[in-house]
């Protein structure tokens, strides 16, 4: 692969993870995180086409719940924490709209 | 050299002891060990929050259940430190960071929980770097913690806060989280104990995630026995937890004695000297241990794990892709920190790009790049398979060998910012104990000796998924031979 | 047979994602009640607000009913595997969404429409549902809403994503698709899958191409129909939308549209940026689900009897329209339909009765009884006005026809008493009888209507005619 991350990537996932960087900080973020990724052409090298990746360190399967209710919390128990609320329910701002 | 540490440590087991026999009361324990958190916790910073009220009001509870004749639990009266990335009902719970500063979490996780039932009291929560991610603690929000060995030095991290809690005294013994080490370097930094179980054998409910493939929650103590005596409680399935193990191994204490007599020992080669950063003391201290473990009738060979030299690489792009994901969820809505914006795009970019510090955000983007389309297979998807690769070398060794053996850090304690500036020099620290995160094995780190500068020195136990027993048995060797 | 040919040339294509509340007692993830209509944020916990430190656990009572659905539209039931989809919204408390990816539940099936084509079902997944957001504006439309307000209830709440093959060919397939679909739900009893409740969610993938074209041309997704009848109008609409373009020399832009009911449009969806990157992974707060051999089987065993079997009993019979057979199905008759014929009745009446006059409920009416009175209406003991009266009767009260015609003093006038009375008349009426004899036909209801006068209406009219029309031959 050619040069690991160029700053227009690191601007793009910082906007996927809405984060803002300063242009400043888009400078070095870009170079840190360019030498993570070149230390991990290491891996990125190694042929591995008959390897099974592995998403779980245990081989469990079927655990699962039976379809029982449990005790819920109370509004009480968290819309004082939350940042906005309104009529019981969370309030937001506005979200950017549909086009015409 | 400028340090904090007492003369000599009570340990837990004692103290549960007398507190149940009635010889003294929890209140009495709790106020020797506020004391010394009210002498030195300035200089060490170890918690977040002291919860002296709290406490105290515990610790009164435990002795009243004790003068009605109430069997407490294996913990009565026992001070313990958490860590704040575990939820404490009604107790500020903020992993370290701005975006949850003064978060009260509604529930207890499972482990805090079962802590409560042994008859422990819960003295503060214990800093961390951000959201587990660092090993120094110097990724706190709230500043960093110090080394009770020497002020001036870094705990190590991500635990950083819990490991010095035990090594100053403040608590016999603490909980942590590991997700690449955050116990065990600690634990070798601070000269103290530490455990990091089988993936599955703690319960993750009530961790706030970082990995969540990875992350698991142990015991921080000053002598192996206590260890395994918090690793005891803590430990077992969790039906609030779908990675929790049925069969979870859970009595490690009774069979800790067995000495190593016919044991095979390997001696991980790729971990002794091929790696950055290891320093002579280090390797002079772990190949100490090796004789020690010969000398009691342990079988000792040097191994090779040729996947170990790629592990770092799998973990940095492991670790921050599920981490991206589990951090998402950190966006001004529901509760923690908003900083507001003309609109709710804005609101959330605002409230993450104050609420979060530099490593995180360096980790998020790290991880949303391993995942994003076009990249998922040359990086992340990689990356599992080294992990697959890894767990066949660790089952190719374990056919022939019962525990392995390697030092816990290349390094003794740094100094305080010495690493700061490059973040890659900073995860190769991680080298030795990533490899037991990314396959679910257990490891433990034991102090044994210290660097020319009299800082611990950490040795580091392996052992097969849910053959901590064995490990414990290993560990409890080598300590009473390092007395 | 099945185009539907847009403006001359133009073919539809359309494939269905349909989403299914399943009706569990409580939510996917966690424990707490899955149940319409509560206050706002009262039916949560950390699970579902995704408080920090929760974790999922699976609902084994949703992973049974999406095993049924999948087994019922004759998918293959995999190991599968839950995965993490990626993405900010305030309806998302982790922002992310726990579903399946590349590894679902169900794959490969189809649904046998009334009509019999069957309609190819690429994948039918578990996921979570999303809280509900309201915009708090003007319009209660996102763009222009000052701000929004979130509720965390439905959050967590089962669901199953039937994605169809782009299959479909014209409206009517549409709209049978979902009627299909919904009535095997309801026959398996996993969801009361109400339109109007939101219980059963229908997006629409459209697109167009010109009449014996081979490729798929870029479609658009439709999402907010919540009407067999808007499905039908959104589709209608976005083709036409579409062909428009083409014929301008411009072509439609892959998007997420939203019907708007009121305009009786589609409007561009919200996503400014490209299309959103999900960063699809394996979720690792669960492990994956692998059914037994046992388990499917069992789940074959127990399956009810589904909609198409129920028609295909019912295909058998003569005189039986496919659109009625559709119909009695859907209102639970075709049962009762069956033994109302067993019991002697015969089909074609059994049936028209049931389809026609029957549509507001059985109430008391059995199936012998109606097997009795087609048997009466056949034997002309009774007209069938005076069919329909007894009929009212049955359903309100029960009993047996024959009783109630005698109560009701239905008593028909037989053949050979009607046929003594024409005589008579066309005795009585000779200009107007040579009126009709030569064609007119408008003196037909001359002699009906005094027929009918001296019986007080109890005659059947056919028969009169049918009496008249033979004097007026044999002349």
């Amino acid at each position: 692969m050619s040069d690991s991350i160029s700053s227009d990537e690191v601007k793009h996932v910082a906007h996927l993870a809405r984060l803002r960087l300063t242009s400043e900080e888009l400078v070095t973020f870009t170079d840190q995180l360019r030498a993570v990724l070149d230390h991990a052409k290491d891996v990125e090298a190694l042929e591995l086409d008959d390897v099974e990746p592995m998403s779980h360190p245990l081989p469990i399967e079927n655990t699962m719940r039976k379809d029982i209710p449990n005790p819920m919390l109370k509004p009480s128990d968290f819309l004082p924490q939350a940042p906005a609320v309104e009529g019981g329910r969370f309030l937001v701002p506005k979200i950017l709209g549909e086009e015409e | 050299m400028n340090s904090v540490t007492p003369e000599q440590y009570q340990s837990a087991s004692e103290i549960a002891d007398l507190v149940a026999t009635r010889e003294i009361s929890a209140l009495e324990i709790l106020e020797r060990h506020l004391n010394k958190i009210e002498e030195h916790e300035k200089d060490v910073h170890a918690f977040n929050l002291v919860t002296i009220n709290e406490a105290r009001a515990a610790a009164k509870e435990t002795d009243k259940l004790i003068s009605e004749g109430e069997n407490v639990g294996p913990l009565a009266g026992v001070p313990v430190a958490i860590k704040d990335n575990l939820c404490t009902k009604g107790i500020p719970t903020t992993a370290s960071s701005k975006i949850l500063e003064g978060w009260n979490p509604p529930y207890d996780a499972t482990v805090v929980r079962k802590l409560k039932e042994a008859g422990a009291t819960i003295v503060g929560k214990t800093n961390l770097d951000e959201f587990a991610m660092g090993s120094s603690t110097e990724n706190s929000a709230f500043g960093p913690t110090r080394n009770p060995h020497d002020l001036t030095c870094v705990p190590g991290g991500s635990s950083g806060g819990s490991a010095a809690a035990v090594a100053a005294g403040f608590a016999p013994i603490a909980i942590g989280s590991d997700t690449g080490g955050s116990i065990r370097q600690p634990a070798a930094l601070c000269g103290v104990v530490g455990v990091k179980p089988t993936y599955g054998g703690v319960s993750r409910y009530g961790l706030l995630a970082f990995a969540s493939s990875l992350d698991q929650v142990g015991p921080f103590a000053t002598s192996v026995k206590d260890a395994a005596i918090v690793h005891e409680v803590i430990g077992g399935y969790d039906p609030l937890d779908s990675t929790s193990i049925k069969q979870a191994p859970n009595s490690f204490v009774n069979e800790i004695d067995q000495g190593v007599k016919k044991l095979k020992v390997g001696i991980i080669s790729e971990l002794m000297g091929g790696i950055d950063g290891i320093t002579q003391e280090v390797i002079d201290q772990t190949n100490i241990a090796v004789s020690t473990l010969s000398n009691a009738g342990a079988q000792v060979e040097e191994v090779s794990l040729p996947a170990a030299l790629y592990c770092l690489s799998a973990y940095y792009l492991i670790a921050p892709a599920e981490a991206s994901s589990n951090l998402s969820r950190y966006d001004g809505v529901r509760y923690g920190l908003r900083v507001d914006g003309a609109n709710l795009q804005e609101m959330n970019v605002n409230t993450r790009t104050e609420g979060f510090g530099d490593e995180v955000k360096r980790r998020i983007m790290l991880g949303t790049y391993a995942l994003s389309a076009g990249y998922y297979d040359a990086y992340y998807g990689k990356a599992l398979k080294v992990r697959r690769l890894l767990a066949e070398n660790f089952a190719e060794l374990y056919k022939d060998y019962d525990v392995l053996l390697s030092p816990t850090s290349p390094c003794t304690a740094f100094k305080l910012g010495a690493k700061v500036d490059d973040p890659m020099t900073m995860y190769v620290n991680d080298v030795c104990t990533i490899p037991s995160n990314l396959v679910g094995h257990p490891a433990m780190s034991i102090p044994f000796g210290s660097g020319k500068d009299g800082m611990p020195i950490g040795v580091q136990i392996l052992a097969p998924p849910m053959k901590e027993s064995v490990m414990y048995q290993v560990a409890h060797t080598l300590e009473k031979a390092s007395q | 047979m099945n185009q539907e040919i847009f403006k001359d040339n133009w073919e539809l294509i359309v494939g269905l994602e349909v989403h299914v509340e399943l009706a569990t007692k409580t939510k996917l993830f966690c424990g707490c009640l899955n149940q319409f209509g509560s206050e706002p944020n009262t039916n949560v916990c950390p699970v579902c607000l995704g408080l920090p430190g929760s974790l999922p656990v699976v609902n084994e009572t949703a992973v049974y009913y999406a095993m049924q659905l999948g087994r019922a539209l004759r998918c293959s039931v995999n190991r599968s595997v839950f995965a993490r989809k990626n993405y900010f919204y305030p309806d998302m408390p982790k922002d992310y969404q726990i579903s399946q990816y590349d590894m679902p539940t169900n794959l490969n099936g189809y649904l046998e429409l009334p009509t019999g084509e069957a309609i190819g079902i690429e994948r039918a997944h578990i996921e979570e549902d999303t809280g509900k957001t309201t915009h708090i504006g003007t319009s209660g439309r996102i763009s222009g809403s000052d701000y929004s307000l979130v509720d965390y209830n439905r959050a967590g709440i089962p669901l199953i994503e039937i994605v169809s093959e782009p299959e479909i060919r014209t409206i009517e397939q549409a709209k049978a698709y979902v009627s299909e679909l919904r009535n095997i739900i309801l026959a398996l009893g996993i969801s009361d899958a109400k339109m109007e409740e939101g219980s059963i969610r229908v997006d629409a993938n459209v697109s167009v191409r010109e009449n014996g074209e081979d490729n798929l041309r870029t479609r658009c997704e439709i999402k907010n129909v919540n009407s067999l009848k808007s499905l039908g109008r959104a589709i209608e609409y976005e083709a036409n939308r579409h062909i428009s373009l083409y014929e301008n020399g411009e072509s439609p832009k892959q998007e997420t549209r939203h019907w708007d009911e009121d305009a009786g449009r589609t409007r561009s969806g919200r996503s400014k940026e490209d299309a959103e990157d999900y960063r699809y992974f394996t979720e690792p707060d669960l492990v994956p689900l692998n059914p037994s051999k046992e388990t499917i089987a069992k789940i074959d065993q127990e399956m009810p009897e589904l909609p198409s079997e129920r028609r295909g009993k019912l295909a058998d019979l003569n005189g039986v329209k496919s659109s009625d057979m559709t119909l009695l199905v859907e209102r639970d008759h075709d049962a009762f339909a069956l033994d109302a014929i067993k019991g002697g009745g015969e089909p074609e009446k059994v049936v028209k009765h049931l389809v026609n006059n029957l549509s507001s409920g059985l109430g008391a009416l059995t199936p012998e009884a109606l097997a009795q009175l087609v048997q009466m209406e056949n034997k002309s003991e009774i007209t069938s006005t005076q069919a329909k009266k007894v009929l009212g009767e049955l359903v309100q009260r029960g009993g047996m026809p024959a009783n109630l015609a005698t109560e009701l003093g239905f008593e028909v006038v037989g053949l050979n008493d009607l046929e003594k009375l024409v005589d008579q008349l066309i005795n009585e009426h000779s200009d107007e009888w040579e009126r009709f004899c030569s064609g007119d036909t408008k003196v037909q209801g001359f002699f009906v209507g005094q027929v009918m006068k001296s019986t007080s209406g109890q005659a059947d009219g056919k028969i009169i005619n049918q009496i008249l029309n033979e004097r007026a031959t044999s002349e």
